[in-house]
């Protein structure tokens, strides 16, 4: 086969080339330069092109750079940005994946006639017994990544490969010190990007949107408090919510920034059941309701919940015990009973629950 | 080890990146990497020896660009040349304000862009070849001479990526007469291997040229400097080149690079003819695959640059499926990263985005023959076919 590496400088798709290359493939590393902006966080710096650059010689691949940085700038940090200014909360790493890895790579790699793009994603795929190719769980329960890529479908998935999505983090530091890799041990990348440590979210937003005060009042009504920027809040955040007086624990239940209003109140009153999805992809191409189990953050434990398809765009989904609440633009995947694959994922709603006319009139 | 590993059937039509070292210049440097290391500034027999070939390097260069030898500053590239004539210039006088095009190499523009926040930069716009707009120009010259400025002009003789040639003479005569005082710097990188450098040199006061561009080593340049014109050096030190670029001398480099120059000006006429030919013939075949624009046609572009914007492609996809092939080729510039980026040059021409997207630059050079054409035609005709397949409708 003739696969392309999509090579960010860590030691996982370092790992990743080095299999593909053992295993006798035609291996090509590519870095995409996503972010044209100002960073601190490494990601997308001079220095990760030349560690993927490096390994690569080491490895004795072809390694190049695409500028998908036009691409980057309008499908992930524009939408971040306006999500903020409207009070959501958007997970741009996902977004990078399903419109940059998954999408602007993946056709150049098909025009430039690759079988496969290759990454070093933490997930698995697995052939089931239709003979469907779908998302598991990395063999690194600590590491898994299987809910960055759950947006992977159909055709997409039997032209991706995740060489190390079997092997724990453990073992691909060492595979890689083992080839003397020269990222065996460089730490794993955090953090969103394209927004500097130093100032980060509220220095990177405050050039691009204006802030506004915002009030905070109490579940009731009742005026609490002021926060100077209504946008940098989310949904479950406890410090930094301008409380005139000290209360005990209270936390964000609720943000609208067309009122410019936030709400406050305690764990309890975050508590929800209802957990109302939209723009659903579902892995097998069909929306099916039924048990499953939904995780709405990268590294969270997924939760057990009841799901009732709406539409072919939307589900309801209903937790089996209370959660505290997740903030609308958050990505929820779903997973099967037993928590091995990837059945659907969509984006949560700021509603707990759909109009319960929508279903009718859908 | 990787060296060796180089097919030796690709395709190079990279030229303007760099061209081959010629073979005379690899020689005439040989005796000064080993036997003769002396070091020139020293007062002994074999310091004199290396010396004698950098005075007469200097003398053969002076008489290739039309000068007098002590006027010929060797120095490290075309880019310390640059820096050098736009910094020292500037610096020499308080009320210097450096202006170029926004067509410029990035070692003129961004030294501009550099002084441009303590008002001591400007950038005029080009015309449709990348030409700086003389009428800009004038009318900014007027403006900064009545304000008692001193303004120290860089335009480039060749436009490195599109290859368009600026009439210098009528660039010249326009900065003299609206600025008087103006010290006038041309980057004539591009322009050593396809035009007859006397001329340019008697219209300017500083001249930068790269020793890598005509058959030269990397890492050597060479500076003419006006007699009378003052130049802060940028480089401190031992005094070497009178003061002008202090540092031990490259004598097997300057050697080298003047082996190059002469041998590129005595050929030039023919090459030059040759080499027409040969990109009339490259334009011919790549417009003839439809949807190709020649961004400057042959007579306002040198001979050795063909740039073309090609439709339904990008450039980066292009390059790839090239090299895949054998054909080295090239877009725009690339950033630290090996990134291409959007061309500024195009960008300042007024090129849309979308198309400049589908740039591709073509460079020719001595090496460069009927069969490099033919191939280049025959492999960017399978590859523009390809990815113009694979466009998303």
């Amino acid at each position: 086969m003739k696969v392309l590496v999509a090579m960010s400088g860590g030691v996982d798709s370092s790992v990743a080339a080095a299999l593909m290359k053992r295993e006798g493939h035609h291996v090509v590393g590519v870095t995409m330069r996503l972010w044209g902006g100002e960073s601190d966080t490494g990601c997308c710096s001079v220095s990760d092109v030349d560690d993927a650059r490096r390994v690569a010689q080491q490895l004795d691949i072809d390694h190049l750079v695409f500028n998908f940085s036009d691409d980057f700038q309008e499908k992930v940090v524009d939408p971040y940005v306006h999500a903020h200014a409207t009070g959501v909360t958007p997970n741009p790493c996902i977004e990078c994946n399903r419109s940059l890895k998954f999408s602007r790579l993946t056709e150049r790699a098909d025009a430039l006639g690759f079988d496969a793009v290759v990454t070093g994603h933490h997930a698995r795929l697995v052939r089931n017994a239709n003979g469907d190719m779908r998302v598991h769980r990395g063999g690194d329960a600590a590491k898994d990544q299987s809910y960055v890529v759950h947006m992977l479908t159909g055709r997409e998935l039997e032209r991706t490969l995740f060489p190390v999505g079997h092997m724990t983090k453990a073992e691909v530091r060492a595979l890689a010190a083992e080839l003397g890799l020269r990222t065996a041990s460089k730490p794993d990348s955090q953090d969103v990007c394209f927004i500097p440590t130093t100032g980060g979210r509220e220095t990177f937003l405050g050039k691009r949107i204006p802030f506004h005060v915002g009030r905070v009042v109490d579940t009731e009504g009742h005026d609490v408090g002021h926060v100077d920027a209504v946008e940098l809040v989310t949904i479950g955040q406890r410090r930094g919510i301008g409380l005139y007086k000290t209360e005990a624990k209270r936390f964000v239940v609720d943000v609208d920034t067309e009122s410019r209003t936030v709400v406050v109140g305690t764990e309890n009153d975050l508590q929800r059941t209802g957990l109302a999805l939209h723009s659903m992809v579902w892995a097998s191409g069909a929306a099916e309701s039924g048990r499953f189990r939904v995780q709405c953050s990268a590294h969270g434990t997924s939760l057990p919940c009841t799901v009732e398809v709406v539409d072919a765009d939307r589900v309801q989904v209903t937790l089996d015990a209370p959660h505290r609440r997740i903030a609308p633009g958050q990505s929820a995947v779903l997973y099967d009973e037993s928590d091995a694959y990837v059945v659907a994922g969509g984006l949560v709603s700021a509603a707990s629950a759909w109009p319960a006319s929508v279903g009718a009139t859908a | 080890m990787a060296a060796g590993a180089i097919d030796r059937d690709l395709v190079y039509l990279d030229h303007a990146a760099t061209t081959p070292m010629r073979p005379e210049a690899v020689a005439a440097m040989q005796p000064f990497l080993a036997d003769v290391y002396a070091n020139p500034s020293g007062s002994h027999r074999f310091a004199r020896e290396a010396r004698r070939a950098i005075d007469e390097a200097r003398d053969a260069v002076a008489a290739v660009i039309g000068c007098k030898p002590g006027e010929v500053i060797f120095n490290g590239g075309g880019t310390e040349g640059d820096n050098t004539a736009i910094f020292g210039a500037v610096r020499r006088s308080r009320s210097a304000v450096a202006v170029c095009s926004a067509a410029e190499h990035h070692a003129v523009l961004h030294c501009v862009e550099h002084l441009a926040p303590r008002g001591e930069g400007e950038v005029v716009g080009v015309d449709t070849d990348g030409c700086v707009d003389t009428a800009a120009l004038g009318e900014r010259l007027r403006v900064l001479s009545g304000e008692g400025k001193t303004p120290v002009v860089s335009v480039m003789a060749v436009n490195n990526e599109v290859g368009s040639i600026t009439p210098l003479d009528e660039v010249a005569r326009l900065v003299r007469a609206a600025a008087p005082n103006a010290v006038l710097h041309t980057d004539a990188v591009q322009a050593a291997c396809w035009l007859d450098l006397a001329p340019i040199t008697a219209c300017v006061d500083v001249l930068t040229l790269s020793s890598h561009k005509f058959g030269g080593p990397k890492g050597c340049g060479v500076m003419f400097q006006r007699t009378g014109v003052e130049i802060e050096p940028l480089i401190l030190g031992g005094g070497q080149e009178r003061d002008r670029r202090s540092g031990t001398q490259n004598v097997a480099g300057i050697v080298a690079t003047a082996t190059a120059l002469v041998a590129t000006a005595a050929e030039r006429t023919t090459e030059s003819l040759r080499i027409a030919n040969l990109r009339s013939e490259l334009v011919g075949g790549l417009l003839g695959l439809g949807g190709v624009r020649e961004t400057v046609p042959a007579g306002r572009a040198v001979p050795g640059i063909a740039h073309v914007c090609i439709e339904g492609v990008e450039n980066e996809a292009l390059l790839f499926l090239l090299d895949e092939a054998g054909l080295c080729a090239s877009a725009a510039s690339a950033c630290a990263s090996g990134a291409m980026e959007p061309s500024h040059v195009l960008a300042a021409m007024g090129v849309p985005r979308e198309v400049a997207r589908g740039a591709l630059r073509l460079s020719l050079g001595h090496t460069t023959t009927q069969r490099d054409v033919a191939a280049a035609v025959d492999i960017i005709g399978t590859a523009v076919a390809r990815l113009r397949s694979h466009t998303r409708a």
